[in-house]
């Protein structure tokens, strides 16, 4: 069965900085990586690979950085990767995203199942399963937590859900985003590394999916006005002495002073 | 022209009502709420609706996206709103993204407030991992909008009078199929719930060290928290506090050995007061921090244990 893996390249919320005096983010310079969960959704695949066969195909819609961030999609163990990268196609919103990853996919075919992060680690949005989804026309699974191949046509899922775990069976194809608790994503080794740099990258511009940029544009329904850290307004005290003891004693009294200590 | 509101959480279905009734009201419009299977539509009518739309049919008994969303998009039809306000459950947020796709529209998810500016909804919402807050509009009819519980107020009710309509509606089918549902365990006292934290950063040389944070956990009956690094890459611990894991919220957090990255700095803002032990004077943590102390945790952890000891046994 053939499982394509939705990858969303995002900048190292590790890294990430904000500039002091405007609170922007600073994303210039910092490094990319897959985002977390949409790994975690990778890991998934590559285990259900090795379990019944087939094969996994790692898609992206991304930018200049992307082949490189996909290197190590392809170094855990997915046979190919494939990347839409337009400049016009840069800036979408989930709808515009999804519309342009529902073409590719349909560009792939022949997949059993399409898989994915509950939401991205950066925009935190949630959409672009149930809507790839919908476009798609298939069902969606969305939070699940444990997952498992029936047959080569059923699918048996448990979804996380606030107040239950639902177990639910459904046909393929299908879509299924998954949660952080699914599974424990591997390092790639150096060998891997090696291998992947020999697998295939194949890169669509908007043409290749037959998407037009212009009418996605023209589609655009959410605009992002402002970016900027919230306002941090902590007392910032750095507390001086001569020795360690004193500094801690004078944290103890700042402490009760405070009433944080009960006493 | 309305605004419709719908969730299966009874308290953020009134939260919903509160927020959507002063929207409605800007545009000089009524207020729908879709009620699916069972419910007080009296009630909804109390705490703001003009309008309720119930649904009623056996494929609506559980929750289930296709049925569900099938009917949402009847109450759509019918009540053609300019505004719909869906509660941010798991559920929810699911039900609000299929259903954007289905009308080709956009969608505002998990928003923190939310208002309308020329024909626009205007919302801000967290991103980059909840590290910062964006402001983003709906450019385009009906807005959609997730909301989480307890962002909006909850109305007071008041007799008022309103209208109950029947959705005649024949729900698609689900596609997936439920095979059991299992209630959760509740877990004892999670980090969430702490009211003292004390968490270790990567300035521990070894796991074996931790023992210097579980001793001043002990005294301040603290709950031990850790960053991402040494959690997910190293192993000591299962959970983390940051972006991608626990947002805390105690009344004194002391963060050891923390270098203070944005990834964490999300999962502490709202602690109480902010402690910082870091030996380099300029760690970030310092800025995200009541007081600090400049100083090699080995030394400082021994110590501070010793005084808080002594202070809190009088």
């Amino acid at each position: 069965m053939r499982i394509i893996a939705l990858l969303k390249d995002i900048v190292d919320l590790d890294e990430l900085r904000f500039d002091p005096s405007t609170r922007k983010p600073i994303t210039e310079g910092v490094k990319h990586v897959i985002s977390e969960l949409d790994k975690r959704a990778l890991e998934t695949a590559i285990r259900l690979k090795e379990k019944h066969g087939g094969e996994v195909l790692a898609l992206s819609l991304g930018g200049p950085e992307t082949k490189t961030v996909m290197l190590e999609a392809l170094a855990m163990g997915a046979d190919a990767a494939y990347i839409v990268y337009d400049e016009s196609l840069r800036g979408l919103d989930a709808h515009g995203t999804s519309r342009v990853l529902a073409a590719a996919i349909d560009k792939i075919g022949d997949y059993g199942l399409i898989l994915c992060g509950e939401m991205s680690l950066d925009s935190l949005s949630a959409q672009v399963g149930p809507r790839v989804a919908e476009l798609l026309g298939l069902p969606m699974i969305s939070y699940a937590r444990e997952l498992e191949l029936v047959d080569d046509k059923r699918l048996r899922a448990v979804r996380d859900l606030e107040d239950v775990d639902e177990v639910v069976e459904v046909e393929l194809p299908a879509v299924v985003s998954v949660v952080r608790e699914i599974n424990e994503p591997r390092i790639p080794t150096l060998m891997s590394i090696m291998r992947a740099k020999r697998k295939p990258t194949t890169i669509w511009d908007a043409s290749a999916i037959g998407v037009d940029p212009d009418a996605l544009k023209a589609e655009r329904a959410v605009e992002i006005l402002n970016v900027e850290a919230p306002m941090v307004e902590r007392k910032k005290k750095i507390i001086e002495g001569e020795t360690v003891e004193e500094k801690v004693e004078r944290l103890v009294e700042a402490l009760i002073d405070e009433g944080v200590l009960g006493v | 022209m309305s605004v419709l509101i719908y969730s299966e959480e009874p308290n953020l279905r009134l939260e919903l009502l509160g927020k959507g009734r002063e929207l409605a009201d800007t545009m000089d419009s009524k207020l729908a709420a879709l009620q699916i299977g069972d419910g007080n539509p009296e009630e909804l009518i109390k705490y703001g609706a003009d309008l309720v739309y119930v649904a009623e049919h056996p494929l609506l008994g559980e929750w289930s996206l296709e049925p569900y969303r099938s009917v949402l998009l009847k109450a759509v039809e019918e009540a053609s709103p300019s505004v719909i306000l869906i509660g941010a459950t798991k559920r929810g947020k699911e039900l609000a993204a299929s259903l954007a796709a289905s009308l080709g529209v956009g969608l505002l998810t998990e928003c923190l407030s939310l208002k309308l500016e020329d024909g626009k909804l205007i919302a801000e919402r967290l991103t980059y991992g909840g590290s910062a807050i964006a402001r983003v509009a709906s450019l385009k009819k009906p807005h959609i909008a997730t909301v989480p519980q307890r962002v909006f107020k909850r109305p007071e009710p008041a007799e008022r009078r309103g209208e109950v309509l029947k959705l005649e509606v024949e729900p698609e089918k689900p596609k997936a199929e439920v095979v059991e549902r299992r209630e959760k365990v509740r877990e004892e006292v999670g980090l969430e719930e702490a009211e003292v934290i004390v968490a270790a950063g990567r300035g521990f040389k070894k796991k074996e060290d931790l023992k210097l944070l579980e001793e001043l956990a002990e005294v301040l009956g603290a709950k031990i928290g850790g960053t991402r690094p040494i959690a997910a890459d190293y192993g000591w611990m299962k959970e983390w506090i940051g972006i991608s894991g626990h947002k805390v919220r105690p009344k004194l957090y002391i963060a050891v050995g923390i270098s203070g990255t944005v990834h964490h700095a999300a999962g502490i803002r709202d602690c109480g007061i902010i402690v910082a032990i870091n030996r380099d004077e300029n760690a970030n943590i310092f800025n995200l921090a009541d007081y600090g102390i400049v100083g090699d945790l080995y030394e400082v952890l021994p110590a501070l244990t010793k005084a808080l000891r002594e202070r809190l046994k009088k």
